[in-house]
């Protein structure tokens, strides 16, 4: 189980993440800064397990992959949103965070609400009740059971 | 049934007869970008994550230092000194203060018909040279520098259809903000958009790639321009051939088909905080600025100096008004320097930067502080992107900006 931080539209890599700290050595120096401009205090908040809800469009604009790096170093355990930018969903795959579509979620939740996504049975269950998890494009569902496309490319080696 | 321009270049890359929108192929990438944005952090992962640790064809990597430069801190310096290390040991193409990544890679790399990856969202600019070029994050950018190869999800194309001729005082980025306007900032996810039509006649390379440029904006996966003359020309120009001139079959199947009269397009803004937010210029008149800024892989080129040259010369740039202007690479700087622009730019009051992203990327020079008000050529206007998060962006073309920075509040290039 884990706490919903939800958040509006067109969520973009700049306010995950913004630049004045993508040059920092190490993600983990990065971390505290995420969200900084939507919730200042979203880092000190955040704590594993817990979830990211956003409407339509989420993390669009910059190719960083520090936008879903110091999501996944907090421990969010999913971003579940109506639709994501493109590069952002590949690279939060390619790293291995969960990102899952979902349109109705959104409008069913509010910060603070406890929800929790359960992979076995392929659900997200909240207060209110629970919605199946969409499939993900099988070359990506292969990527996430490695654990990520580095693990994959070590595994081909 | 006929294939789009998108569809062959991945086919060719994939060394397969007929690819479809839908498919997924396995592609030979033909070059590798990638710049200080997030470098450093590749590097990690080639060290710390890989069983065996190589790289497929190191020839085929170009890497840049432009965003941070000069660095502004000892931690830029030293994302940097890795960069350099890295590239010099692995004989890897390195250029630092070079210029804007994507400017320079139109100027001596890209070619017709090849498929790029770029680890930098604005690769999509790639397309004014009828390449494809597509955005990535650092664990894509490193499988594909190790393997060589990468899988692709064959976009389908929204083809744009340009007829006549833009009105003076009206730019290229005029009508790219007109149309990610109207499909908004999600309306090409996943897609190419392809721009065709007699009105292509009339847009210099500058403007194509101001156009193509942009399209990430509306979250288009790449754009595409057929390379026809003036494309070819420019090519020539800078010692390249093609690696194939192709272009989308008449029979083609696209998503969707939208047709432009150029002679429609008006200045536009996009106003804070995204790039979609557009509304013509005028409903913007009397907004106060604190800074402006000429510049970025949309918008510093040789063409956008000179007609903001022109407008500026014998004026002076507003009282309190900061106004930036950063040639996009240094061959534009040098061009710039020999026609008398910066000469003029000086004159005028404005502050010329090296070549690099600057304030477009709002991590180096010129960012604003709280309550400020920046007019921009650069990519983006999301909040917080030029400084401080409770500050505002407006998006414009090198006229707008430009005439904004004489007047010191939005307006047009008619009205200084």
């Amino acid at each position: 189980m884990g706490k919903v931080f939800r958040f509006h539209k067109d969520v973009d890599t700049d306010q995950i993440i913004a630049s004045q700290y993508l040059l920092y050595p190490t993600v983990e120096e990065m971390k505290e800064h995420t969200f900084e401009s939507l919730d200042s205090e979203f880092a000190k908040k955040v704590q594993k397990g817990d979830v990211v809800v956003a409407h339509e469009n989420f993390g669009c604009g910059s190719s960083r992959e520090q936008a879903p790096a110091v999501l996944k170093a907090l421990g969010v355990k999913a971003v579940i949103a109506g639709s994501f930018a493109r590069i952002f969903y590949r690279n939060a795959i390619n790293i291995g965070l969960l990102v899952i579509i979902n349109k109705e979620l959104y409008y069913e939740v509010q910060s603070g609400d406890t929800v929790d996504v359960d992979l076995e049975k392929g659900l997200i269950i909240t207060e209110k009740g629970s919605y199946p998890l969409a499939k993900l494009p099988k070359k990506m569902q292969e990527i996430m059971d490695m654990g990520g496309l580095i693990a994959a490319l070590n595994k081909e080696a | 049934m006929g294939m789009t321009m998108a569809e062959k270049i991945i086919a060719l890359a994939a060394k397969v007869p007929v690819t479809r929108a839908g498919d997924i192929e396995t592609v030979t990438v033909d070059r590798l970008m990638s710049n200080d944005g997030t470098t450093h952090l590749t590097i990690d992962m080639y060290h710390n994550q890989l069983k065996h640790p190589h790289i497929a064809d190191p020839d085929k990597l170009v890497w840049f230092v432009d965003h941070n430069i000069p660095a502004d801190s000892p931690k830029t310096a030293a994302s940097h000194k890795k960069m350099r290390e890295f590239a010099k040991e692995h004989q890897i193409a390195f250029y630092e203060g070079e210029g804007v990544c994507h400017q320079v890679m139109m100027e001596r790399y890209v070619r017709p018909g090849e498929l790029i990856f770029g680890a930098d969202s604005h690769t999509c600019a790639y397309g004014a040279l009828g390449a494809f070029g597509t955005g990535v994050g650092c664990t894509d950018y490193l499988y594909a520098m190790v393997t060589g190869t990468s899988w692709v999800l064959v976009p389908s194309t929204i083809q744009i259809r340009l007829n006549g001729k833009l009105k003076e005082g009206v730019c290229a980025r005029d009508l790219i903000l007109t149309i990610i306007g109207q499909i908004g900032a999600g309306g090409a996810t996943y897609k190419v958009m392809e721009f065709v039509g007699e009105g292509m006649k009339s847009l210099t390379m500058a403007d194509r790639i101001s156009i193509c440029n942009l399209c990430v904006e509306a979250g288009a996966k790449s754009a595409l321009m057929e390379a026809d003359e003036i494309a070819l020309t420019y090519l020539k120009e800078h010692g390249r051939t093609p690696k194939a001139v192709l272009k989308s079959d008449e029979d083609a199947v696209f998503e969707q088909v939208i047709t432009i009269d150029l002679g429609e397009i008006k200045p536009i803004v996009a106003k804070p905080h995204f790039v979609d937010n557009v509304a013509p210029a005028q409903e913007c008149f009397g907004v106060k600025i604190d800074e402006a800024f000429l510049g970025s892989c949309n918008n510093g080129r040789l063409e956008d100096l000179r007609v903001a040259a022109q407008l500026i010369k014998g004026k002076k740039v507003a009282e309190g008004v900061r106004f930036l202007v950063v040639p996009a690479s240094r061959s534009v700087y040098k061009e710039a320097i020999k026609e008398g622009l910066i000469d003029t730019f000086v004159q005028a009051g404005a502050m010329v930067m090296n070549p690099c992203c600057s304030v477009c990327w709002g991590a180096c020079q010129g960012v604003i502080g709280q309550g400020e008000t920046l007019i921009s050529t650069g990519t983006r206007n999301f909040k917080g992107r030029a400084g401080h998060k409770d500050s505002y962006i407006y998006l414009a073309s090198a006229l707008t900006v430009t005439a904004s920075a004489i007047a010191g509040e939005i307006t047009t290039s008619d009205r200084v």
